[in-house]
């Protein structure tokens, strides 16, 4: 289980929990879900047009995540953002169709980031991921305080002079970097429950900005190391126990949350809907 | 408040000014001076452009034409420094912030970077939490307060930066009449105690009655100002609200009260079953 090939999948996937523990809080914190769903599957449309033209797929990750993140962030400013992300993401799909249907050849490739190939990383991934997650960290640091003023009161950020539309792309940005990372390790579909999962349990269980991020990247660890674990066990795709981990993980920050409730009537309807 | 008023200090001005949001021209031409310590409310009917001219006054939009400038401060745009308690805002309630979390985003939640706060910082907000009275609930979370706990969180928020203006915008909407007299006795103490002036938008001016020095009244882009004593009587505000006002003496306590339309009694006259036969 701790075999060389194996040492690559722990090293990596704990990297991008880290970052998808970190920058999920705030996806979550700031009601950026649906973009977290949106940029991912518009880089795997980038991953198609990449192989199209023979280029590496990281390249074509990056570039239309990040295309994506400024695509919404313009459009948000005129329309509403769910219908904003919606266009965006729609039309970066259609472009992934297309070039999908010119490169048939290679089309196995480009499917497997769709949930990842977390055991096929090779040694060589490794640093470029690491780099990219620590300038992510390390912009999302820089931003703190803002990314959390303008996400609980953003007029009154916006009368201390914060610019509301700059720290929502800066987001953005930062959530499309995270994305091209994590999608060739853990796929587009799955970034996504690490995205949110994690962070959404984390809120239930303090009420404290900085220890809720702590437990959000301590619950995205436990999910990756404990799914690696079993699909190396079981031989059930990764993909699965980590969904099933991300589930079981949201359940209980809902119940622990409900039990803490002061109003048991309230906290027991709070739990029935979640579970 | 008397020695202020022998001495008085302007501390805003607006001169000419027009604000025209998505082509429409929200207010025209509005000139008023505010000064040093006064209690002001700004009243005027939902849609009638005051939360417009709160974000003129913060800095948030530009006027078309005319200018605002505050006086005694080099500071101007958006470096000033007014404390602002915005509109009801929707609270999260799993969003994983205490209520003096909240209070403290307004010392320092515009800078970048994480926050060290020093020991002094940590006093200010006990300090703030303590004035607003919400020792209590200081560590709840924000999502699960009531209105007029969140309302006093947010008045601690605007004030923690020390500033000399505060704008309120329609805080007394959505709170009970007991939490409405709260809010304002508290915002009418604090002010007194640190000299600082308010503004303080709402469409229903009673609770305001007792505390208010000067009237803004803001109606069709328009904006009129006076004391209280001559603004508040029956043939000014009817002629201000365009429709039968009463003022009237309760007690002691000066109270605004609309009179019935007529057209109310015609429509249910209109009503079949309602005609007089």
């Amino acid at each position: 289980m701790f075999s060389a090939f194996m040492l690559n999948a722990w090293e990596i996937s704990s990297i991008v929990a880290v970052v998808s523990g970190v920058v999920g809080f705030f996806v979550v914190q700031r009601a950026n879900a649906f973009a977290a769903h949106a940029l991912p599957n518009g880089a795997f449309a980038g991953a198609a047009a990449a192989s199209y033209l023979g280029v590496s797929a990281v390249i074509g990750l990056s570039v239309f995540s990040l295309a994506g993140a400024l695509a919404i962030a313009g459009l948000s400013r005129r329309t509403r953002s769910d219908v904003a992300t919606a266009l965006v993401m729609v039309l970066m799909l259609s472009l992934g169709s297309l070039f999908l249907s010119f490169s048939s050849g290679y089309a196995q490739q480009i499917y497997s980031l769709l949930f990842g190939e977390v055991f096929g990383i090779s040694r060589s991934e490794i640093l470029p991921t690491f780099v990219v997650s620590l300038f992510c960290l390390i912009a999302v640091l820089f931003l703190y305080r803002q990314l959390i003023y303008t996400s609980v009161v953003p007029e009154a950020a916006q009368a201390k002079g914060v610019k509301l539309a700059f720290v929502d792309l800066m987001f953005l940005l930062i959530l499309a970097l995270t994305t091209t990372m994590a999608v060739p390790v853990i796929g587009t579909v799955l970034i996504f429950t690490l995205l949110i999962s994690p962070a959404a349990a984390a809120r239930s269980f303090t009420s404290k900005v900085p220890v809720a991020i702590m437990i959000s990247v301590s619950l995205a660890l436990i999910t990756v190391w404990v799914s690696i674990a079993l699909s190396y066990w079981t031989n059930y795709p990764v993909g699965f126990f980590v969904g099933a981990c991300g589930a079981a993980i949201y359940a209980s920050g809902r119940i622990y949350r409900s039990i803490q409730s002061k109003n048991l009537n309230f906290g027991e309807a709070n739990s029935l809907h979640a579970l | 408040m008397s020695n202020v008023d022998q001495n008085p200090v302007k501390l805003l001005e607006l001169e000419g000014v027009s604000i025209s949001q998505s082509g429409r021209e929200v207010l025209h031409d509005v000139t008023f001076d505010i000064y040093k310590g006064k209690f002001i409310g700004l009243i005027g009917t939902n849609g009638s452009g005051k939360t417009t001219l709160l974000r003129a006054i913060l800095g948030i939009i530009s006027p078309s034409s005319g200018h605002i400038r505050f006086l005694n401060s080099s500071k101007q745009g958006r470096s000033r420094n007014i404390g602002y308690v915005p509109q009801k805002i929707d609270f999260d309630p799993d969003m994983p912030l205490r209520a003096r979390d909240l209070v403290a985003l307004g010392l320092d939640g515009n800078r970048l970077g994480i926050s060290k706060r020093k020991k002094s910082d940590k006093l200010l907000i006990d300090s703030l939490v303590e004035q607003v009275g919400a020792a209590d609930f200081a560590n709840s979370r924000v999502g699960e307060l009531s209105g007029g706990e969140q309302q006093r969180i947010m008045i601690a928020h605007a004030l923690i930066s020390k500033p000399e203006l505060i704008l309120l915008d329609e805080p007394l909407a959505n709170l009970d009449l007991r939490s409405q007299v709260e809010i304002v006795t508290l915002v009418s103490k604090l002010a007194r105690e640190g000299n600082i002036t308010v503004l303080i938008s709402t469409h229903d001016m009673n609770p305001l009655l007792p505390v208010m020095d000067r009237i803004l009244y803001i109606a069709n882009g328009k904006v009129a100002s006076g004391e209280v004593s001559e603004v508040v009587t029956t043939e000014s505000l009817s002629s201000l609200y365009g429709h039968h006002v009463e003022v009237v003496n309760l007690k002691g306590r000066i109270l605004v009260v609309p009179e019935i339309e007529e057209g109310g009694f015609n429509f249910l006259r209109g009503i079949p079953g309602n005609e007089d036969h």
